[in-house]
């Protein structure tokens, strides 16, 4: 307790999520015709007010929930999770660069956050003004970055060139030069983004050594990264978020192990074939229903590309928190012009009812000799509540390729050429 | 180690933000420095540019204003009337307009550094601020030239200089907060420097306004900053307005104190929305 250095509790950041809407920021124009148009609207039926109606193009969404833990000075903690997991956003707002929603952080001490390379640098100014901006900037005074001058040059390998615009660098000298100046920075808590990742195998490892510096200091660290041997390599605990939350906070290597176990399988069997669009599963994460995770396996070749003719079962990973009456999954299968192939449900069309779902369940649907030839295909996931209304629908969920196969050892691939669809058929011949 | 514990919480504002201010007291200079360095890159006359453009302003609106329309010059060259009163208004007009635009082109900063959002549109308005010192020099050649002695006035200048900079820094506040959140604001600006170039008495003396609008022309905050530098500059006999004066300055601070509040109000969602 008493060397705590950081205690988050409970804390939570929420986006509006507008849709239809184009650009990131609101026009006026909008927000004025808004205001009129509810206005009118209470003129007209002054009773009726409060009508959510206006607003329905903007969804809540988490993107950190709940999330509580507390590191010690001098820790190393390494933070995982896969893309649109909240590790960045965790950072931002333990970095002050946006408000969390709900919750508290408290600090001890001086923080500086390295969450992209570069930032801050101008194109147009010299390596060595370039230096003197970006340490500014990371919150270094002059005094600082003038006794650390040299050696960042000298970290950076850019002596030659210090007088040149960075414009002119190669993306080498660029990232080298920008992790230069942030590894001269000396606070208390390190914050540090994925940012290791660039650069050649030569400069990472000197990144690697100069991290492994920091913490020898005595100084905190938070690293978010992919690199899961760098992880397990250079910090103690670990934090594997997964969909805003924290999902498990141990040491980095159990954290590592969890995440491998949870993940990477799913990875690897995104690259067998078939890749999950993340924004199209977010609209499967509404109220009361949560679509974690959508797996396609190949049964025929287990481990291998899904092709013609295969048998494969999809599975839907589910987590509900409502009842739902009568509800049906719902997939449709379109090519690449869009055009539905087939469609599956487990009602209307199987008449496979669902009773009840669970808090965390799974629907396992099985196809025999996939129809399809040689072709990229998408999958649209729907879901329907008693029978009429779709609950949400998420289009082109499932980008899958399948491929080519020759089934009946003809020495051809049936592809789109020879028509749209493969039905198992076979040919004999014989005299009358 | 200090123990300094900050605490990060739901809707809390800041209660270390000026402490902090004070801390990246270098970012303003450095980022001005950026923008000053920036500007004048692989131009072949370099900052000569900010001594040109004033100039040429000069030279049109003596002979617009002083030749051709034959305005009354209080008794002074016409080039020493415009230039006096064209140093604090294209300080206005460069802070507000380099100001609006500040945060959304330091979107990328915002987005991945901490520091105070304050610091961004408060050194683009000392970028100007140099810009003026320039232009200053302009001044004193005229002056010289037309062996031009100013009065004792001179004194007031710095707080003249002061009230200039709190009103370019209030308006630009105001739009360079509003700018993030509605891009309309970006087309409102350029709108409102040429409009206030010729409602305020740049091109010609203020004491051509009929005496019954004076009050009411001095709604405009820098009617009272201009004539507070020709009053300064050129110690002419021409009697000072004071109550409209006053009206300027109180305006001033009204539109400082209130860009301050909405700034500090909305800047906790700048890297959200920007």
């Amino acid at each position: 307790m008493s060397n705590t250095i950081i205690q988050v509790e409970n804390l939570g950041k929420k986006y509006l999520i507008k849709h239809q809407q184009q650009g990131n920021y609101t026009a006026l124009r909008d927000v004025i015709t808004d205001k009129v148009k509810s206005f009118g609207k209470k003129i007209i039926s002054p009773w009726k007010h409060k009508q959510s109606s206006t607003y329905s193009t903007t969804e809540e969404f988490w993107a950190l929930k709940d999330i509580s833990f507390k590191v010690k000075q001098g820790e190393v903690i390494g933070i995982i999770g896969r893309n649109g997991a909240g590790k960045s956003t965790l950072l931002k707002i333990l970095s002050r660069i946006t408000e969390p929603t709900t919750g508290s952080i408290r600090i001890k001490g001086r923080v500086a956050s390295l969450l992209e390379v570069g930032t801050g640098f101008h194109p147009e100014l010299t390596g060595r003004e370039n230096i003197f901006l970006n340490g500014a900037i990371l919150g270094m005074s002059k005094k600082e970055i003038k006794n650390n001058f040299d050696e960042i040059v000298a970290f950076a390998e850019i002596e030659k060139f210090l007088d040149t615009p960075v414009k002119r660098y190669s993306s080498g000298m660029y990232v080298r030069l920008a992790f230069a100046v942030a590894a001269h920075l000396e606070p208390e808590i390190l914050l540090v983004d994925e940012v290791l990742a660039v650069g050649d195998a030569a400069f990472q490892k000197k990144c690697l050594g100069k991290m492994r510096n920091v913490a020898k200091e005595g100084r905190t660290v938070l690293f978010v990264s992919h690199n899961m041997a760098i992880i397990k390599n250079l910090c103690q605990s670990g934090i594997y978020i997964q969909l805003g939350k924290i999902a498990y906070h141990g040491s980095a290597k159990q954290a590592v192990d969890y995440y491998i176990k949870e993940n990477l399988v799913k990875e690897y069997s995104n690259r067998i074939g078939y890749s999950i669009d993340k924004k199209a599963l977010m609209k499967c994460r509404t109220k009361g229903l949560e679509i974690n995770n959508v797996e396609i396996l190949n049964l025929s070749n287990p481990g291998l590309p899904v092709a013609s003719s295969d048998n494969i079962k999809i599975k839907i990973y589910y987590s509900a928190s409502l009842m739902f009456i009568s509800p049906a999954f719902i997939l449709m299968l379109k090519d690449q012009n869009g055009v539905e192939i087939f469609r599956l449900s487990n009602m209307p069309i199987s008449g496979y009812i669902i009773n009840n779902l669970f808090k965390d369940g799974c629907v396992d649907l099985e196809i025999k000799s996939l129809p399809l030839v040689k072709g990229i295909y998408y999958i649209d996931l729907g879901f329907v509540r008693e029978s009429v209304e779709w609950y949400f629908r998420a289009e082109d969920l499932i980008k899958l390729d399948v491929k080519g196969k020759d089934i009946y050892h003809s020495g051809l691939e049936l592809d789109r050429s020879r028509g749209m669809i493969w039905i198992e058929h076979s040919w004999e011949h014989g005299k009358i | 180690m200090p123990n300094r514990e900050l605490i990060i919480e739901a809707g809390r504002t800041e209660r270390l933000y000026w402490k902090d201010l004070w801390n990246y007291r270098e970012l303003f200079y450095f980022l001005a420095w950026r923008d000053i360095l920036v500007r004048y890159k692989q131009t072949v006359i370099g900052i000569l540019w900010a001594l040109l453009r004033p100039l040429l302003i000069m030279l049109v609106f003596t002979i617009v204003f002083g030749k051709l329309a034959k305005l009354p010059s209080e008794g002074v060259p016409y080039p020493i009337l415009v230039f006096g009163a064209m140093l604090p208004w294209q300080f206005f007009a460069n802070a507000f307009s380099e100001s609006s635009n500040s945060l959304i082109g330091n979107a990328n900063l915002i987005s991945k550094v901490y520091f105070p959002r304050l610091v961004i549109p408060t050194s683009s308005v000392i970028v100007s601020f140099v810009d003026f010192l320039i232009s200053g020099i302009i001044l004193i050649s005229l002056m010289l030239w037309y062996n031009f002695w100013p009065s004792w006035r001179l004194i007031a200048l710095p707080a003249l200089i002061v009230v200039a900079f709190a009103a370019a820094m209030g308006a630009g506040l105001w739009i360079a907060a509003l700018n993030v959140k509605y891009r309309d604001f970006r087309y409102i600006v350029p709108f409102v420097v040429q409009f206030g170039l010729y409602i305020s008495p740049v091109g010609f003396s203020s004491s051509v306004v009929p005496e019954q609008y004076r009050l009411l022309y001095s709604i405009n905050p820098m009617v009272g900053v201009i004539d507070g530098f020709r009053w300064a500059i050129l110690g002419t006999d021409v009697p000072f307005y004071l109550p409209g004066f006053l009206l300027s300055i109180g305006l001033v601070a009204l539109l400082l104190m209130g860009g301050l509040w909405f700034f500090r109000k909305t800047e906790r969602t700048f890297a959200d929305i920007i």
